[in-house]
């Protein structure tokens, strides 16, 4: 019994990271239309901050800083947040796709440079040598683990919070109306420019605290943690939940998490020895379906996005019907 | 420094050939198709599958042609995997990517392009195994072209830039010489004017499908005959060839030809001041350095 519940408490600790990362790729791809193809590079970037920052002087690599944690989360907050500014900054202003390709180079830039700059990350080793938060102090057992989880459904509450005020403001209709017309929206005096780069660097930051965290939770990062198919499942989160809804998002982050835990559990139990060495290509297959399929039959996912009108009349919130595009 | 600069033109050659799909695809279909490498591995297993199966069944093919590692049986065998691989891009296109585009926007295409090359790729690794293959299991030696400065060259590159450079040459003519040529350019400038003036859009983007995925075909196999045959060989040159296609200029066939070459070029000159682990980074670095100075690339046009 015990197990059961320390094991959900580990599977629901990893899956509101993730959909920590969710509600930060929505911003993006949900609320402004950015197509963010590295969110796997702000996610790491988030980790391997927090660590290099947080974590504990190490022989052979630099790093190790030992800050106060939340300085570290923070740093590792900027780190990604800064990345993203400059992939924004150079990619924003022209066709669409641009923005996806870098994104993309940057994520496999990112991997490929955290497995060979080993005097700063550790390498294909990766990072170790840091001591969690408070660990001294609650011990390292099932009640640490627990006080984590809390941690983390906090941090995705605030964040949930923070995107759902952000969404009914002015600044979240200006990114809905750049999303759908973006002439209209320039007619109006907006820049979409710098309000898409304001949102991308927002998402990433977002995405690189749900790094943060899960780096603090392992208090390990290694390249193995920062490949493409972590882009894909994040993806695939969101693209099930439904894109533009926060509500869908967090649904999507466990749904898909269980799923992927559970086939992978499925078939490391039921499949065939032969077949156990292909597990992860049958649940790569598996992600690639659900992506393909979602779009295929069901665009809008499962927990579609409710589009408030912002005419007089028209609306369902009283707030943003009387403003108009302001 | 003069082994990297071979090198490079040679790696460049199925570059090349691999962007100019993509480029057609980007510019008549107007979205980033993060599958189209995996044409390559199509392409590549194809054209394996064949040679095996034609080495066994008329066994004078498989004598070696020259000094080449190339048998006859592989010489039929990158024909049919050009016509097959060229099929597969039209079915996908007619199964997915034409839904996909009915329904949504540019960028839905995208992310199902995404989704499609983790399905090939697995799904390739599944049915042949995740281990690399080879085309020849003999050594293919290296002859020496100098000595000082040592230079060395397969004999396999020197065909492989050779047939690559034939490949782009017939292409050109077929662009510029025939009325198809001019039908596809105008469909890439103006989709509606063209059918305006009697042009079948929906046989020109399975045209642009077909000689994508046959060119593509070909550039995996010449990969596969450079190094070796990979599940994985999409994933690692999905950014080299849209490197190539951005130095080129999206649309553009002969920016794809040269940015192929300029990428291969620059990310074995690399080499030589970085670590060869960071060859991978190569092309993002490309990327960026294109989008600073000159965003559309040499040949491209700006389009929002």
């Amino acid at each position: 019994m015990i197990g059961v519940i320390s094991y959900l408490v580990f599977f629901s600790t990893i899956a509101a990271i993730l959909a920590i990362a969710v509600l930060g790729l929505n911003l993006q791809w949900g609320n402004t239309g950015l197509f963010n193809g590295g969110v796997v590079a702000s996610f790491g970037a988030g980790a391997y901050g927090t660590l290099i920052l947080g974590g504990t002087p190490q022989d052979g690599h630099w790093g190790g800083f030992e800050l106060y944690y939340p300085l570290a989360l923070l740093g590792g907050m900027i780190f990604a947040g800064v990345l993203a500014w400059v992939v924004g900054k150079l990619t924003l202003r022209l066709r669409h796709d641009y923005l996806a390709i870098a994104t993309f180079g940057v994520a496999v830039a990112f991997e490929n440079v955290m497995r060979n700059a080993t005097t700063v990350t550790g390498g294909a080793q990766g990072i170790r040598g840091f001591e969690r938060p408070l660990q001294s102090l609650i011990g390292s057992g099932f009640t640490y683990n627990l006080m984590f989880l809390i941690a983390v459904l906090t941090c995705l509450a605030l964040v949930y919070v923070f995107l759902e005020r952000l969404t009914v403001s002015p600044f979240g209709r200006l990114l809905r109306a750049i999303r759908e017309d973006e002439t209209a929206a320039r007619s109006l005096g907006k820049s979409p420019d710098k309000v898409r780069l304001a949102a991308f660097v927002t998402g990433s930051v977002i995405i690189g605290l749900a790094g943060s965290l899960y780096g603090t939770f392992y208090a390990f990062v290694s390249p193995q943690d920062v490949l493409p198919i972590l882009t894909f499942q994040i993806w695939a989160m969101l693209i099930v939940g439904g894109a533009g809804n926060n509500k869908g998002a967090m649904a999507g982050a466990f749904l898909i998490w269980g799923s992927w835990t559970f086939s992978g559990w499925a078939l490391s139990r039921f499949a065939p020895v032969e077949v156990q060495l292909y597990t992860g290509s049958i649940q790569f297959v598996l992600i690639g379906m659900v992506i393909v399929g979602m779009l295929l039959w069901r665009p809008q996912g499962l927990f579609p996005e409710r589009l408030v009108v912002s005419q007089p009349g028209g609306g369902s919130r009283g707030k943003t019907q009387a403003e108009g595009l302001t | 420094m003069i082994q990297h600069l071979v090198d490079g033109i040679l790696v460049g050659s199925f570059l090349s050939l691999g962007a100019i799909g993509l480029t057609m695809a980007m510019h008549i279909l107007r979205f980033a198709n993060f599958s189209h490498a995996e044409l390559l591995s199509i392409g590549a297993y194809c054209a394996l599958v064949f040679d095996k199966l034609f080495e066994s069944l008329l066994p004078i093919l498989a004598a070696k042609i020259g000094p080449l590692s190339m048998t006859g049986a592989l010489a039929i065998s990158i024909v049919l995997s050009m016509a097959i691989t060229g099929l597969s891009a039209v079915l996908i296109d007619r199964f997915i990517f034409q839904r996909v585009r009915q329904k949504g926007e540019e960028l839905s295409m995208v992310f199902a392009s995404f989704g499609m090359a983790l399905i090939i790729r697995n799904i390739i690794g599944l049915v042949f195994g995740l281990s690399a293959e080879l085309y020849s299991k003999d050594i293919a030696f290296a002859m020496i072209l100098s000595r000082d400065p040592l230079l060395l060259v397969k004999p396999d590159q020197v065909f492989v830039l050779i047939a690559a450079l034939i490949l782009m040459f017939a292409l050109h003519l077929v662009l510029s010489r025939t009325t198809f040529g001019f039908s596809l350019r105008a469909v890439a400038e103006n989709p509606s004017l063209a059918q305006v003036h009697g042009v079948n859009l929906k046989r020109m983007i399975a045209a642009v499908w077909i000689i994508g995925g046959g060119l593509g075909a070909v550039a995996g196999i010449f990969y596969g005959l450079s190094y070796q045959i990979t599940p994985v060989m999409g994933r690692d040159l999905v950014l080299p060839i849209f490197a190539a296609t951005i130095v080129g200029g999206i649309g553009s066939v002969y920016g794809a030809v040269l940015g192929g070459f300029i990428v291969g070029i620059a990310s074995n000159l690399a080499l030589v001041i970085l670590p060869s682990g960071y060859s991978p980074s190569v092309p993002f670095l490309m990327i960026l350095a294109v989008l600073l100075v000159r965003p559309n690339g040499l040949f491209g046009e700006a389009r929002a």
